[in-house]
């Protein structure tokens, strides 16, 4: 390791050691001297934060090419494109800002991740994300065996950067679609990706979860999600990341800094070491570096006011997402002890259904809809999850019954005083 | 061009995104607008390549195209999809939209409209447009009573 002596998952660890939550923004330019900026005023900010570097759009998609041409003709790009450019550019960019007080992960969204897990291993960044499941469904129409086949190959070359390195690779299966999945199924998905990695060579891992429509089912899941982790990654360094709210967010100033303070407290309370923010501007366009600042500020001041749940507190086992998630990772564990086999079978048999997606792989019976704001499932197709009708009667959603869950989250915090 | 008689038979519209975006929410909404506007919707997901797009067009020959993206690349996919579409013997006349967040700074940048328009595109809409929408759909005469 030459640049940073402290890996990514060292360093959460160690936060979490000392009981301090580590603060992350999601940042991404396609312009180099902005993405420089955002790295160092992220390690400047008043919190204990890491860097990120969050990928473009058209090199999740593999489309260096057109990466390039937007480059090369200044247009605006969603992410930084690591592929597209130059490797010594993005050293360049690293150099002094990623050091052992400041490690760097990069963020993508790709169903095909091997032309960046190349590029990571060149430049020595030993920090990503994604999944076969999580970074496929949301993010492509790619078959989904065609994914993981790429997932496989793309993790052992990670996990070849070798022990020191300590690469890391976080599930996104916390979030999918970021609205209206019911938690029981994200924390499912969340710990089969994290298997799926451990299957393949890595040994330092964080399982996610983002923020849904109740605080206190939020806890319960973070609480299941650490429950069966410890269960079932017994030999690897793994920590929770709490994502702030990933569906649509709050449009005024106000309401955006309440749900991002909610998240701050439910990430304390229910023990995750590591929260992933969202700025003001999430409703309207992609943030500058001084909204990314003041949001990993607002969210550490919210995070060092609030005091984790007491150790007496309830059984985390004792909980319906808790047995929701547990019967579906069995039941996909049941098909194949290899968890990328088992997976594309499991959505082949519905076993597991996201709801909304449309992705070819997904059946697409099951659907959710909020309930006293709880996230509930209406219908639960075919996945093993007792309660709930199978089927769905014809013609229950309209655009504006779907709008109205979409925009729950964001009007309650957006007209809330 | 878009036609001001109305068709006799429900209306056929395609929902599709770019080939950068895969957000599909707003291909979920768009698609059940439209259906309550009486069309039939194919609805053909994330991450849609120029040529597939194409060619589901030709396949379905739908009375509208509707190209939604909010990730921001919109402008610039966009381009690329009416050169490319327009380019196909069958589509020339195919009444053809596009909208949502279509760049990263949410500002609604004129020149890049006309851009679009200039391409090809029958109308470009910013996100909170959809009333204009409606009436665009209205006054092709492509919409009946569902
Ligand atoms: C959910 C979400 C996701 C999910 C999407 C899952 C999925 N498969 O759909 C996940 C987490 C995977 C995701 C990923 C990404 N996202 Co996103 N996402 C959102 C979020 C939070 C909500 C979107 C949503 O569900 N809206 C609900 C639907 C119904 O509303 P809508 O999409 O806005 O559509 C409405 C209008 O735009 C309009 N409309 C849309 N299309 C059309 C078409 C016509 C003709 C008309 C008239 C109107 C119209 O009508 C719709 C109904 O009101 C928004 C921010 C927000 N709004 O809070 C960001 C947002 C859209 N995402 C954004 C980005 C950039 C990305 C990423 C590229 C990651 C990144 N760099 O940050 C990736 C996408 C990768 C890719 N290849 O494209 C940006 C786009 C920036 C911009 N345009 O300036 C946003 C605005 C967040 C931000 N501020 O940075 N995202």
């Amino acid at each position: 390791m030459s640049a940073a002596a402290v890996t990514f998952g060292d360093f959460v660890a160690e936060a979490e050691r000392t009981g301090r939550l580590v603060v992350q923004p999601r940042m991404g330019f396609g312009d180099l001297e902005r993405m420089r900026h955002g790295l160092v005023r992220t390690k400047e900010a008043e919190a204990l934060t890491v860097g990120t570097l969050t990928l473009d759009s058209y090199t999740r998609t593999g489309d260096h090419e057109a990466a390039r041409c937007a480059l090369a003709n200044g247009v605006k790009l969603n992410g930084y494109p690591i592929v597209a450019r130059p490797d010594a550019e993005t050293a360049d960019l690293l150099r002094g800002v990623r050091d052992a007080s400041f490690p760097v992960q990069v963020r993508h969204g790709s169903s095909l991740p091997e032309d960046i897990f190349r590029t990571l291993v060149g430049l020595d960044l030993e920090a990503t994300e994604g999944g076969p499941v999580s970074y496929c469904l949301p993010y492509s129409r790619t078959p989904l065996r065609e994914a993981v086949d790429c997932w496989v190959r793309s993790t052992e070359l990670l996990a070849e950067m070798g022990e020191t390195a300590n690469p890391h690779i976080e599930s996104f299966g916390g979030c999918m679609l970021g609205q209206l999945c019911p938690p029981g199924l994200l924390v499912a998905i969340s710990l089969l990706e994290g298997l799926f990695f451990r299957q393949h060579g890595i040994r330092s891992i964080s399982l996610s979860y983002a923020q849904q429509t109740c605080p206190t089912q939020d806890e319960e899941a973070v609480l299941a999600l650490r429950s069966l982790a410890a269960e079932f990654l017994p030999d690897a360094q793994w920590h929770l990341v709490f994502y702030a709210y990933m569906g649509v967010y709050p449009r005024t100033a106000a309401g955006a800094a309440r749900l991002m303070e909610q998240a701050a407290r439910t990430a304390v309370r229910s023990g995750a070491a590591r929260i992933i923010v969202k700025t003001e501007a999430e409703a309207h366009r992609i943030p500058t570096v001084e909204e990314n600042v003041r949001a990993l500020e607002r969210t550490a001041r919210a995070a060092a006011l609030q005091a984790t749940r007491p150790a007496s507190a309830a059984d985390p086992t004792d909980s319906e997402t808790y047995t929701e998630a547990r019967a579906l990772v069995e039941a996909v564990l049941d098909l194949d002890t290899d968890v990328g086999r088992a997976l594309p079978e499991a959505f082949e048999r519905g076993l597991l259904d996201i709801p909304f997606c449309l992705h070819p792989a997904n059946q697409g019976r099951a659907r959710s809809r909020i309930d006293d704001g709880r996230l509930q499932w209406l219908t639960v197709g075919d996945m093993p999850i007792a309660h709930g009708p199978r089927r769905l009667s014809r013609g229950e959603l309209t655009a504006d019954t779907l709008l109205a869950m979409l925009h729950h989250v964001e009007q309650r915090y957006d007209t809330a005083s | 061009m878009p036609n001001s008689t109305p068709p006799r038979k429900r209306p056929t519209s395609v929902v599709s995104s770019t080939v950068s975006d895969s957000h599909t929410w707003n291909l979920v909404y768009m698609q059940l607008l439209l259906e309550e506007m009486g069309h039939d919707v194919v609805n053909l997901g994330a991450c849609v390549p120029e040529k597939l797009l194409a060619e589901e067009c030709l396949r379905h020959e739908p009375d509208l195209l509707v190209v939604s993206s909010v990730n921001g690349h919109g402008f610039n996919d966009g381009l690329r999809i009416a050169s490319h579409v327009r380019s196909v013997a069958g589509l020339e006349h195919l009444c053809m939209v596009i909208g949502g967040k279509l760049s990263v700074d949410g500002v609604r940048d004129v020149g890049f409209t006309r851009r679009l328009l200039n391409a090809g595109f029958d109308a470009v809409f910013g996100d909170d447009e959809l009333p204009a929408f409606r009436s665009f759909v209205e006054v092709c005469g492509l919409r009946v009573s569902a």
